[in-house]
């Protein structure tokens, strides 16, 4: 199975990581990412005027640009790509305002034909939970985890159509199918804060703080999200938290996918594991193949 | 050339030039003398870029005025320059790149993705796409589709979000071939010839040569194989 990829500008710096275990993964399911030729950034945030369709120029041309590939599916990983796509190709198919106004821009006549999937999607209902727990090595069993949603994933709910957007549970489901332990917490969906850990550093640190907290109180030993900025603010807020909170116990925040191409053996080199602020590799050092 | 007279609006102003003319020359021919705006007259210096219309379309359309031909009652402007703030940069000063060029030309994030930059571009390149390569540290990509660049300004004069996208590519370039491009093997060897000595000899041979067995050195010389 072979599906278009838009990979997004932070995978191809600071999200390195997340790319790497997310091509290496889907690869060893046999899914096989072909990224786009050609592709901007997509825009970021989702614009909250109504009318701004600026805003929408460059996911609505990267999708009907897809389209026009003869394709039927795009895959993007990121959160936010996810969620900016995801909801400029719904305005796409129920905005007629927005449509034409794209469209006569663009010169395009795209109205939303396009389906915005994420790799947890495509591993329940392409490749199957039960397909992947037969390709895993049980090397994670015992491993408590705790998956963090964030916002942008699953809200709003109409738009994003993703899973339960109060009670998600698609990335437990894989969780157990890998042979780990799925840690209940209150704080899955809560945000971590976003952007503001521009200006409010120290009000994101103490969302992040609570979070944590939370999952570790628990008795999580690891946290897996799919978004570049919660896995930031979660991963490497953890060292001034530490120095202002006596008694803070720290915890690897890796991406989803780290810990699927863990459970599937991959080479460790294609997973980058080592770009985080928290080493998870001492956790998962067991579960590792040796260094080849 | 013919000998009729197509009409022109130079700058709003009606001239009648000979059909056939470059957009150049018609300017001449109707009395302009080009102190700026023009350089090469070959379609490689980005000194005459030129904007223009042509009825029943309402689209602005570009073109270097020595490249272009005249047709009958396009109304044009020359661009012979276009104001843009160069940044200042030590190569060998540079930490990471990315950050360097977002402090460098911090507006490049306000890139909008309208591609307005691509419908203007006189070399059919797509500024757009060098510049969101650019943004995602994919320097060797964004050196790639601007290399044809020759720097007329019409991209930054169209640009709603007011980036120099010349600027932001040859910053790139530059970094790119310093820093991240690996050195060709027969440029180092030689750089090494040259270093050690190895062609000094041949070199004082040609300054002491007179000027007959130059010319015949020069009309003798090998070309290099393509």
């Amino acid at each position: 199975m072979k599906i278009p990829y838009f990979p997004g500008c932070t995978l191809y710096n600071k999200a390195r990581g997340l790319d790497n275990s997310t091509r290496a993964s889907l690869a060893a399911l046999g899914v096989e990412l072909a990224e786009l030729p050609q592709w901007t950034c997509c825009g970021t945030v989702f614009p909250l005027a109504r009318d701004n369709y600026m805003g929408m120029v460059a996911a609505a041309r990267i999708l009907a640009g897809v389209a026009g590939e003869g394709e039927d599916r795009l895959l993007t990983v990121c959160s936010f790509c996810y969620n900016v796509l995801k909801r400029v190709n719904y305005e796409m198919q129920h905005n007629l305002e927005a449509r034409q106004k794209l469209n006569d821009y663009l010169e395009e006549n795209y109205g939303g034909e396009i389906q915005v999937v994420h790799p947890l999607e495509i591993c329940k209902e392409d490749v199957g939970f039960n397909a992947i727990q037969a390709k895993t090595s049980r090397n994670l069993k015992g491993l408590k985890v705790a998956c963090y949603y964030g916002c942008m994933l699953v809200r709003p709910a109409l738009e994003m159509g993703f899973d339960d957007p109060e009670n998600p549970t698609i990335m437990e489901e894989m969780v157990a199918a890998l042979g780990a332990e799925v840690v209940e917490y209150p704080h899955k969906t809560t945000c971590c804060g976003s952007y503001q850990v521009l200006h409010e550093n120290d009000l994101v640190r103490q969302r992040v703080r609570d979070i944590l907290n939370s999952a570790v109180a628990k008795g999580a030993e690891a946290i897996i999200t799919s978004c570049p900025l919660c896995q930031f603010n979660l991963d490497w807020l953890q060292e001034k938290i530490l120095e202002l909170n006596t008694g803070f116990r720290q915890i690897p925040v890796l991406y989803f996918t780290q810990l699927l191409g863990v459970a599937l053996e991959l080479p460790r080199e294609s997973l980058g594991l080592e770009q985080h602020y928290v080493d998870p590799r001492p956790l998962l050092l067991g579960a590792m193949p040796p260094l080849r | 050339m013919g000998e009729s007279l197509v009409p022109i609006y130079i700058m709003g102003k009606r001239y009648e030039v000979p059909e056939g003319l470059t957009i150049m020359k018609a300017l001449e021919w109707a009395g302009y003398q080009l102190i700026r705006g023009c350089g090469c007259r070959g379609g490689f210096c980005g000194a005459c870029a030129t904007v223009y219309r042509v009825p029943g379309n309402f689209r602005i359309q570009v073109g270097l005025a020595c490249q272009t031909p005249v047709t009958p009652h396009m109304t044009l402007m020359q661009l012979p320059y276009f104001p843009v703030n160069k940044a200042i940069y030590d190569l060998d000063k540079v930490g990471s790149p990315l950050e360097t060029l977002l402090q460098l030309y911090p507006e490049a994030t306000r890139c909008l993705g309208c591609n307005t930059c691509t419908s203007v571009c006189p070399q059919k390149l797509q500024p757009m796409y060098y510049v969101a390569a650019a943004l995602r540290g994919d320097f060797a990509r964004a050196a790639e589709l601007s290399f044809d660049c020759i720097m007329c300004g019409l991209c930054a004069a169209r640009c709603p979000a007011q980036l120099v996208p010349y600027n932001i590519a040859i910053f790139v370039r530059r970094y790119y071939s310093k820093h991240m491009r690996p050195k060709p093997q027969h440029l180092k060897d030689r750089v090494a010839e040259i270093r050690a000595g190895l062609h000094d000899q041949a070199l004082a041979g040609i300054a002491a040569a007179s000027e007959e067995e130059l010319k015949k050195l020069y009309l003798e010389r090998e070309f290099e194989k393509l």
